[in-house]
């Protein structure tokens, strides 16, 4: 019988070792599927990081994906760690993109020091205020803010797509026939589009930029503020917050609004950085909030984590799409992507559970106990 | 049971354990917190398997893969916590997943089993409705229900774990009759505990086991308190009694109650117009059965619980809302029963714990921004002053022992320097030395003029600690005596809800 026990101490090279034992597990898989299918996959893998990350301008694209993952990965890891599960990055995101766009276009004949500044704030704010309605929910009438955060996904993609699609709202562009006709947004002014920072031939996003600082701040606020240390008793144990006199229903909103404001600098972001215009279809189809919370998990809610596992995503993505082609199908490049992923989380189990083979039922202890490393 | 060996990783739980009970005897199983009585009685009852050692049945050799083998060789339990079905009638809990003549398929014939429940009931005195429901009962009329179960079970040997520690005196001195009636039909009775005084009262032998090794088996006639402690701990024992109460009149009023009552988790009234004294110094013991009130007194005293209606007063200011940083910051430092959850968050480490309340204010945080040395620094100070055994001050406050989190948390506590101390069963579940500090710690801190709150289900403690005691049943305050009038018939009667004189 084969039992998984939780583990009482996490073991310091575990965490070390199992990402890299999960590589090789991916590896070989992957490997093992290429074979079958085909392909040489020491060519493949070698193809694939060097899309992902070493030909030229790879790096550059790879940063264009990275830069959404990255703060959405941050606003899942910033709710995450007070166990707070915002699931809604997705539409605060949007809501992000539609505070900022708006600002850029309302702005437009202002300098870029003015209108740049302002979109950002204006991302901080309509994602934050997006989040705050299910951390108000969860807060006052213990609503669970898993479903209403995601339910909020929804009706903000169909406000963005409302805004675009079935209104003549100010977002729209109305100017041509052609735009009447196939509806799209407004493009914003030059002076609103955000600058990048190039490095060694690798052009650094503002996004990225912002995301980076995000980063350093989140880290700040959970090791070294007051802030912090009662959003972590709260995420440890609700009765000891209560217990300790910390207001945990404002906290829960406060937390809730700080990580609708990561995502939504990534909607203000993908308008200042790459897009210049509201696009509610392309927007919904990169689902940059779901995936920020796969690339929180990966990081183990580490906010310099979450920089590396963004960067490694983008590239994959990447890679992934430069990859298919005649002789190589969509669904294989899925099929490895999900197999990377799949081999990650499974490791992840591993680090906090253990698994023990017992020769018949009732000859293991249920009670758990001192844990030593029994996974190699 | 012949040299039963059973080692968890880092942990030998018995060594080399021999024991054996007779048929138509109370043998007592003694032995602090972790010695190994549990293991040796999950190991009787087919739970775990030993990994060396036989066991055997009236001479002959058994081997128990699973529970169930344990059951059909004739051997019961009774939980400390109870296992029973709340909504379900006693006569359904006592068929639940037992096959026998009564139960023809899937359908039960309710009056087979209660005739059986009644006639067992009548034998051994255990008065029971049959067709209550369990939810409907006290705790001693549920525990009847378990040792019923056992019994219809058909069990010859019944093990008790802990059986009187949520009952009053004489729901106890109901359960010894019992056991002594089943034990004059030839039953074997074996009563696990760590209690002294019960041991001596209801057995016929005692075996002590101390770091999972057998110390020694004698007759209960040939021993007394003094020798079973020191076999139990491995050194004398003294337990720290208060020794005089301070002369209450000339001392300041810490803490008062004025007309209070709440209501407890489901709406339903849990205090009603409670008034309580206690004095700077002084330690008022509040005792009583368990469910009574004793929760949602101290909530409401440490503001975790609004009042309905009334005042709490401390050192002559009412308070004016009812939360915990009001509370906190009008000096009422708490010990909850809740150890390892409220009093302390688990995850976070010793360290962290140890500033949970004071993280507010300076020197441990500044504008906002925490400093780490400080805090480091205050727990290494409280460490070493509280006698806390962690590997460091990072370590997280799970992986310690129930007395050294304890002691975490009085370190902390009374560090804050409070005016009153609201402690509920505060040495449940530790071992005897760690309970001697506890004990140590808060008459310290009466000594110190902290006015003390004692809120306990164990009689024993509070009649050593408290100064004066009162009765907490059904939410009321049924009396309130001093220490040294107490009579413990008189406190069981009260606490059983009887009208006092």
């Amino acid at each position: 019988m084969i039992r998984i026990e939780r583990r009482l101490t996490e073991s310091r090279w575990l965490v070390a070792a199992v990402p890299a034992g999960s590589l090789v597990a991916a590896a070989i898989l992957s490997g093992l599927i290429l074979l079958v299918t085909g392909h040489d996959p020491v060519a493949t893998w070698s193809r694939l990081l060097d899309r992902g990350f070493f030909a030229p301008g790879a790096m550059s694209a790879t940063l264009v994906t990275a830069t959404p993952l990255l703060l959405t990965g941050l606003a899942a890891a910033a709710a995450f760690r007070m166990q707070t599960w915002n699931i809604g990055a997705e539409g605060q995101l949007y809501l992000g993109a539609v505070g900022a766009s708006g600002i850029g276009i309302a702005l437009r004949d202002q300098s870029p020091f003015l209108v740049i500044p302002a979109m950002i704030l204006a991302g901080i704010v309509t994602g934050a205020a997006w989040a705050a309605i299910p951390g108000v929910l969860r807060a006052y009438t213990r609503t669970n803010e898993i479903i209403t955060s995601l339910m909020l996904n929804y009706v903000a993609g169909l406000l963005m797509s409302y805004l675009i699609f079935d209104s003549h709202s100010y977002w729209r562009d109305l100017s041509t026939f052609t735009a009447r006709v196939f509806p799209q947004g407004k493009y914003l002014p030059d002076a609103a589009s955000w600058p990048n920072f190039p490095l060694g031939g690798i052009a650094i996003p503002l996004g990225f930029v912002l995301g980076m600082i995000a980063a350093a701040v989140l880290w700040v606020i959970y090791t070294a503020t007051r802030f912090g240390f009662e959003a972590r008793v709260i995420g440890d144990s609700r009765a000891a917050a209560h217990y300790a006199g910390i207001r945990t229903r404002r906290k829960i909103v406060a937390v809730m609004a700080l990580s609708g404001a990561l995502a939504g600098i990534g909607g203000a972001s993908e308008i200042g950085d790459f897009r210049h215009v509201l696009d509610p279809r392309g927007l919904q189809q990169a689902s940059f909030g779901y995936a920020g919370i796969v690339v929180a998990a990966l990081a183990r809610l580490n906010p310099f984590a979450v920089i590396v596992v963004a960067i490694l995503l983008g590239g994959l993505s990447n890679a992934g799409f430069s990859l298919q082609g005649a002789t190589f199908p969509a669904g294989l490049v899925g099929t490895l992507q999900g197999l990377i992923l799949f081999c990650a989380l499974a490791g992840e189990l591993l680090v906090h559970y253990r698994i023990r083979f017992a020769r018949r039922a009732g000859a293991a202890p249920p009670a758990p106990v001192p844990a030593r490393a029994e996974i190699a | 049971m012949r040299g039963i060996t059973k080692r968890f990783p880092g942990v030998l739980a018995n060594d080399q354990v021999d024991f054996e009970a007779l048929p138509g005897e109370v043998h007592a199983l003694l032995g602090e917190n972790g010695a190994g009585k549990s293991t040796l009685s999950n190991i009787l009852t087919g739970l775990y398997r030993p990994d060396e050692g036989e066991m055997l049945l009236y001479g002959k050799p058994a081997t128990f893969h699973a529970p169930r083998d344990a059951i059909d060789a004739g051997v019961g339990m009774v939980h400390q916590h109870f296992r029973l079905a709340a909504s379900f009638t006693v006569a359904e809990n006592l068929v639940l997943g037992h096959r026998d003549a009564a139960d023809r398929g899937l359908l039960l014939e309710p009056r087979v089993v209660e005739g059986r429940i009644a006639e067992l009931s009548r034998r051994y005195r255990m008065p029971v409705n049959p067709r209550a429901r369990i939810w409907q009962l006290s705790v001693g009329e549920q525990q009847r229900v378990e040792i019923l179960k056992v019994l219809y079970r058909g069990a010859r040997i019944l093990i008790l774990d802990e059986p009187t520690s949520q009952l009053t005196p004489q729901e106890a001195d109901d359960l010894f009759q019992t056991l002594r009636l089943m034990a004059a039909e030839q039953r074997t009775i074996i009563f696990i505990s760590h209690k002294l005084e019960e041991v001596m009262a209801v057995s016929n032998r005692v075996t002590v086991l101390r770091r999972g090794k057998v110390i020694g088996t004698v007759m209960t006639g040939d021993t007394n308190t003094r020798e079973l402690a020191r076999m139990m701990v491995g050194r004398d024992v003294v337990f720290t009694q208060k020794k005089q109460g301070p002369a209450q009149a000339e001392r300041q009023v810490a803490l008062e109650l004025r007309q209070v009552s709440a209501t407890g988790d489901l709406g339903t009234p849990a205090l009603h117009n409670v008034n309580l004294t206690v004095h700077a110094g002084e330690i008022v013991g509040v005792a009583g059965v368990a469910g009574n009130g004793q929760h949602e007194l101290a909530e409401v005293v440490t503001g975790m619980r609004r009042r309905t209606s009334g005042q709490v007063i401390v050192t002559g200011r009412p308070a004016r809302g009812s939360n915990p940083l009001e509370a906190i910051r009008r000096g009422i430092a708490y010990v909850p029963d809740d150890r390892l959850g409220t009093g302390v968050a688990p995850s976070l480490s010793v360290a962290e714990n140890l500033v949970l309340k004071a993280f507010r204010r300076p020197p441990i945080s500044t504008q906002g921004f925490l400093h780490p040395r400080r805090i480091r620094a205050n727990a290494v100070e409280l460490m070493r002053r509280f006698n806390i055994a962690a590997s460091s001050p990072q370590t997280p406050a799970r992986q310690l022992s129930g007395g050294n989190i304890q002691k975490v948390l009085l370190a902390r506590e009374l560090s804050s320097h409070p005016r009153v101390l609201v402690a509920c069963s505060p040495t449940s579940g530790l071992d005897v030395g760690a309970t001697d500090t506890v004990r140590g710690l808060l008459l310290e801190a009466a000594r110190d003029g902290v006015g003390i709150l004692l809120i306990s289900e164990d009689l024993d403690e509070i009649l050593a600690l408290a100064d004066r005691i009162a009765v907490l049943y059904g939410g009321r305050i049924t009396g309130i005596v001093e220490r040294q009038h107490a009579e413990v018939e008189q406190l069981g009667l009260m606490m059983a809800g009887a009208a006092t004189k």
